[in-house]
């Protein structure tokens, strides 16, 4: 818990004044019985009506002023353990924007969104237990203890050994009880994670007809956690009814000390009633505690998961004085580049690669699955950073430049596209914010996309919903484009992204960077030739390796690899040319 | 769609019958309800008999005593008296063992009952279901739900049952002790109540606005971290800091509201119960001293007083309890009331071998080959067909939704062995046909023969055996890669799911992997490229060896060399079955028997390669990349 204090530091305040609050409550209200017992024994034995009204008074403003702390403390409480809530998960949040990849693939989204929301409830929930019980309890328990053995030191002693007796109980079902709760819980994840699979895959569920076969899984699941919540229950439900016995022993005993005691006229009747009253308070003060124990436990399985989102060192980070004035040229340079996902790995999947690219050259890379295409550019915007060897942007390695800068100079238009919940033109402004609506619609006419933004009814302001679902695969990359063009970025990556464009708008849209941003260098991974076969250079990787580089026609001559893929292709797409018929190559 | 948040508090529609329907699920158990309202019984009655002991013990026993003196007092009658409390008082920690042990048994039970229900249920349901549901939402209904049921039936049920009981005891003693001081007690108690009400209701909201605002900063945090890639790219880590920090902020509020009235509670009642106390010793301090009450019934009736309260205050805490979890039972029979998948076919898929006559007969082995078996049912005579993969729609109509027509008289036909692409642009109703064949819907008008029976006379899961699918989202479930491939049929040996994967270009990849065949996937393959889990799918359909193949073709995933080499499997894997390709690569269709063209549910175009190209028509022009395919 201590990890997370800091965060709770702008609640310093409320932090402090509350357990004394709390602990003031406890005072006020251990006074109320004794009150109360005079009420009864004074006022009513003497039906003496101003002494019961001065008492009932008397009893009021205790009872008013424990109101006041117990509910102020309850607000605090609220004040400062929600308030360490919403730090912790500010500062997560944060984290997690300076996390790169590997970070986050460490952790998987739904893990993250867990951590960030029931995690941070569960400890927020917990402060506030902490902040209203650490001290009242014990406080209670004391001085409910102190009170009794005030009233009577011989009727007291029976305290000696039941509170000993129920520590050792609890000492002894505590960590039991621990245990198989977390086997509970754990049975519980499975159950769950099988259930979610099960939702997400049903289509392949039914069309393999694996209903049977996934009831059967999932019996068995059910089985398993009904059985380990049986078992862990079954321990409370033991203890409840023991701790009731130790309760009402210890009532029996005191009775029958008391009652000599009484008969003796040492005791008076009130005082005994009252000592009765202190005994729940002691007992419930001890189970609070325990309580709070459990609590704190569960909580620290919370703790040590959000601070490993907290102490995740982002893997990729600006070095100190980085280099932070804009980069001038879109010239790049591999030297002998090796790149492995995992340092401990065994194989490299970018292995030794180099090659160097001039200012405003236009790059093709073409490959199988899995030949690294996509690792090997996300090298330039440090999306991954290298593991051997150097990346050089305008002749200057990337990691000396601020992150920042790099990533300005430097606009990546993914495979998996990504567009938010909002409008056209708030999606586009992510690329410029400060763009003007000519800009924007410059950028869009480059893309090949403001033809269809006109079409739709309401225009730029067209709503794309979650993740862009009102528009089709084809515009979507369009978009994407065009929000990377808004940047006027110094390299351009195209990561297949006009993979559900017809070839005729590809190329249109090949031919407006040609024209539009000469300077750019332009990178373009795909899987169809004719997007690449005007390039500069096309670069042939296989399995992380550069098999050639050259010209388009240099490589259909010497390259056997890209003479397989072009003349697959070539069936499919020479007609364009008008060679029609049936597929004759050239 | 309702947001699983927004139900915690939500009443439940129809009460009663919830209630009654979820007494229905302790059906084998019911006779179990009795002893545990006895043993409550017994063991509420252990309870108020100790603040009753004690006036007993101090009236009857403790002042005639203090009287005499200690020397001529005779402690007899007390220890006797001490007994028969021990007595109670043990019989009622071994009542309250004994009732929680038997609800500790129903209430797990029921629970488990209930998920295999809600399971069965949901197995069941159509896919039309699915697509108006988000999982979130029915993972609500298999955690939230069944836990506030649970909540309900293990702690829930008891505490009301007690809480009533001592309630309804008390009141009667108090009733019997003095109905004067009663009134004055009820006063006390109906301000209380309201108190409580007014806290209950601002709390509730509170905590609803609580829930709404952790659902917004949940989707946000989400759809941020999908986005990450594109977020780091463009730089726009302050931006989306900025934007979470509001969210967060209002979630701070609303959090902070719905924690104080919560917590606010336990104070402001416990504390207010003593005005309650002061105002009955007050007005029973003036009866005493008008000659209308005696001390010692006010004496006691001051005792009643302070035992309750708590009852009360947990009586309303139960009752929250027992409406949210009447409105989860009322969500979980929701779903185990929809209709489910419509099964009522009675050809089955059975094992079949020629006899010496060259007859088809059923038998028990396997022998690769396959028979429908056909049960007429106006005579009960049983004919069996073979299975060979013919497939053909006439003048199928089919909507989702029953209003909006996707599929407009669309007939086509394919001949076991041959292949059949499925050429148009998205929304054309390429899958829609597959998911027909499949019978994942149900077509509105016409019919769909299969090897000449109608398909809805086949039982659905034989039907569905007999076809493999290949769906572009891939799925993959949490064990090995062997495991996921064997996932098409369960009796595959390891050589049969080798074979498959080789059959499919998988092996090679695999074999690559750490454990080979024995690496484990965890959630859903996200260890593996997209290429890979595609190449996985594509090899589980092929271990299911079916005369029919539905592939749904992936758009991007697959680049053309990795297609090539899977191609090379696929046609392998075509032979002699009839395969049905929505094909987004025009590279895949050329080779096809048949290409049909759609377009807004119609089939516009119907040839080989070669005739279409000649037509010039629609596919002419998709050809030639002068239209956008997906």
């Amino acid at each position: 818990m201590h990890k997370l204090f800091p965060y709770a530091k702008a609640y310093r305040i409320h932090s402090i004044i509350c357990p004394f609050l709390m602990i003031a409550e406890v005072i006020f209200e251990l006074f109320i019985p004794y009150y109360m017992a005079d009420i009864i024994d004074v006022g009513i034995a003497e039906a003496n009506m101003p002494y019961i009204l001065r008492t009932g008074a008397k009893m009021l403003t205790f009872a008013l002023c424990a109101l006041i702390c117990g509910a102020s403390a309850a607000r605090l409480s609220s004040i400062a353990a929600m308030g360490l809530g919403a730090n912790v998960r500010e500062a997560m949040f944060g984290r997690m924007q300076e996390f790169s990849f590997a970070n986050i693939d460490k952790f998987s989204t739904a893990s993250l969104v867990t951590r960030m929301t029931t995690d941070v409830t569960t400890v927020q929930n917990v402060y506030q237990m902490l902040l209203r019980m650490t001290f009242r309890a014990p406080v209670q328990f004391v001085s409910a203890l102190i009170l009794c053995f005030r009233i009577n030191r011989k009727v007291s002693v029976v305290f000696l050994f039941v509170i000993p007796l129920i520590v050792c109980f609890m000492l002894i079902f505590g960590p039991l009880a621990m245990k198989r709760f977390k086997k509970m819980m754990g049975m519980f994840d499975g159950l769950n994670a099988s259930l979610q699979e099960n939702l997400i895959g049903i289509r392949v569920v039914k069309a393999f007809a694996r209903e049977p076969f996934e009831k059967q899984k999932f019996e068995k699941a059910n089985s398993n956690l009904v059985n380990a919540a049986i078992s862990a229950e079954r321990l409370m439900v033991t203890a409840q009814p023991l701790m009731m016995l130790v309760l009402y022993a210890t009532i029996l005993v005191i009775v029958y000390l008391s009652s000599r005691l009484i008969v003796a006229g040492e005791l008076e009747i009130g005082k005994f009633t009252t000592v009765v009253t202190y005994i729940m308070q002691i007992l419930m003060s001890l189970v609070m505690i325990a309580m709070l124990l459990v609590n704190y436990v569960l909580a620290r399985a919370s703790i040590s998961r959000i601070c490993e989102v907290l102490n995740e060192e982002p893997q990729i980070k600006d070095k100190e004085n980085a280099d932070t004035a804009p980069i001038p040229t879109g010239s790049v340079e591999f030297k002998d580049v090796s790149f492995k996902y995992n340092p401990e790995g065994a194989e490299n999947v970018v292995d030794h690669v180099s090659f160097s690219v001039k200012s405003g050259e236009t790059i093709g890379i073409v490959g199988g699955t899995g030949s690294a295409k996509t690792t090997l550019l996300s090298l330039i915007p440090r999306l991954y950073d290298v593991t051997e060897g150097e990346v050089l942007v305008s002749g200057k390695n990337v990691k000396d430049y601020s992150i920042e800068t790099l990533r300005e100079a430097c606009s990546m238009v993914l495979q998996k596209n990504v567009l938010f919940s909002g409008s056209i033109l708030e999606n586009l402004r992510w690329g410029n914010e400060n763009a003007t609506k000519e800009e924007i619609i410059e950028a869009c006419k480059a893309a090949q996309a403001h033809d269809f933004i006109e079409s739709f009814p309401d225009g730029y302001e067209t709503d794309l919903g979650q993740g862009g679902v009102n528009v089709s695969g084809g515009q979507k990359q369009r978009l994407c484009i065009a929000r990377a063009l808004l940047k006027k970025p110094r390299i351009l990556i195209l990561d297949d992204s006009t993979s559900a464009v017809d070839t005729i708008t590809d190329s249109k849209i090949r031919a407006a960077f040609r024209k539009e941003i000469p300077d750019t260098t332009v990178f373009i991974i795909a899987q169809r030739i004719t997007s690449v076969m005007d390039a500069d250079k096309i670069i042939v990787l296989n399995s992380g390796k550069i098999e050639d580089m050259g010209t388009h026609e240099e490589l259909l001559e010497r390259c056997p690899v890209y003479e397989e893929i072009y003349l697959s292709q070539q069936k499919g797409t020479l007609q364009q040319e008008g060679g029609l018929s049936d597929g004759k190559t050239e | 769609m309702a947001k699983p948040n927004k139900n915690k508090y939500a009443k439940p529609k129809n009460t009663k019958k919830t209630f009654f329907r979820l007494l229905s699920y302790l059906a084998k158990q019911k006779w179990l309800l009795l002893p545990v309202f006895l043993l409550v019984a017994l063991s509420t009655a252990g309870m108020v008999s100790a603040s009753y002991f004690l006036k007993v013990l101090i009236d009857d026993y403790l002042t005639p005593m203090i009287s005499v003196g200690l020397a001529n007092a005779d402690f007899t009658p007390l220890f006797k008296l001490l007994g028969v409390m021990a007595t109670v008082f043990l019989l009622s920690a071994l009542a309250s063992y004994g009732y929680a042990r038997i609800m500790l048994q129903l209430s797990q039970s029921t629970v488990k009952l209930l998920r295999h229900d809600l399971f069965e249920a949901t197995e069941a349901l159509p896919i039309s279901y699915f697509d108006t549901h988000t999982h979130g939402d029915m993972m609500s209904r298999f955690t939230n739900d069944v836990d506030t049921v649970r909540n309900f039936l293990s702690t829930g049920f008891v505490q009301t049952l007690s809480s009533l009981l001592s309630i309804l005891s008390t009141s009667i003693m108090m009733l019997v002790l003095s109905w004067r001081l009663s009134i004055v007690m009820a006063v006390g108690v109906l301000c209380m109540s309201l108190i409580i009400r007014f806290l209950g209701k601002k709390s509730a909201r509170y905590f609803r606005k609580q829930q709404a605002a952790l659902g917004k900063a949940n989707g946000f945090i989400e759809e941020m971290i999908e986005g990450q890639k594109v977020i780091k790219v463009f730089n726009h880590e302050k931006k989306s800091q900025e934007d979470f920090k509001e969210l967060n902020e209002a979630l701070r509020h609303a959090a902070t509201n719905a924690a104080t009235f919560g917590s606010i509670l336990w104070p402001i009642v416990g504390n207010f119960s003593h005005l309650v106390y002061t105002l009955v010793a007050v007005s029973g301090g003036a009866f005493v001293i008008g000659n209308v009450l005696t001390i010692g019934t006010v004496a006691s009736f001051l005792q009643y007083t302070r035992s309750f309260i708590d009852p009360l205050v947990n009586l309303t805490q139960q009752f929250n309890n027992i409406l949210s979890a009447l409105a989860g039972a009322e969500r979980i029979f929701d779903v185990i009331d929809q209709k489910a998948e419509l099964d009522d076919g009675y050809v089955t898929l059975v094992n079949a071998r020629y006899s010496a006559n060259g007859t088809l007969e059923e038998c028990k082995e396997h022998t690769g080959i396959w028979a429908w078996k056909h049960i007429h049912q106006e005579d009960g005579s049983v004919t069996y067909k073979k299975l060979e993969g013919d497939v053909q729609f006439e003048h199928v109509h089919f909507s989702y939704d029953g209003k909006k027509e996707i599929l407009h008289d669309v007939s086509l036909y394919a001949k076991p062995g041959q292949k059949i692409a499925l050429v148009g642009s998205t929304g054309a109703g390429k899958t829609t046909i597959t998911n027909l064949l499949n019978r994942f819907y149900e077509i509105e008008s016409g019919k769909i023969r299969y090897d000449g029976i109608n398909i809805q006379k086949i039982k659905k899961d034989d039907l569905r055996r007999s076809l493999s699918t290949v769906l572009q989202d891939t799925h993959l479930f949490t064990g090995t890669v062997e495991e996921n491939i064997r996932y098409g049929n369960l009796d595959a040996t390891r050589e049969d799911v080798i074979a498959a994967a080789k059959l499919s270009g998988a092996d090679d990849f695999i074999r690559h992997l750490p454990e080979g065949y024995d690496t484990v996937i965890t959630g859903d393959g996200s260890n593996l490229s997209q290429g890979q889990r595609q190449l996985l799918a594509i090899a589980r359909a092929a271990v299911v060896d079916p005369p029919v193949l539905i592939l749904d073709e992936a758009t991007s995933s697959i680049d053309t060399r990795t297609e090539s080499i899977i191609e090379k499997g696929m046609d392998r894997l075509m032979q002699g079955r009839t395969v049905f390709v929505i094909a987004h690569r025009l590279s895949t269709v050329r080779n096809a028997n048949a290409i049909l063209v759609l377009e807004n549910g119609r089939v516009i175009e119907r040839g080989d390669h070669e005739d279409l190209l000649s037509q010039k028509g629609r596919y002419y022009k998709l050809y030639t990349g002068q239209f956008e395919l997906s």
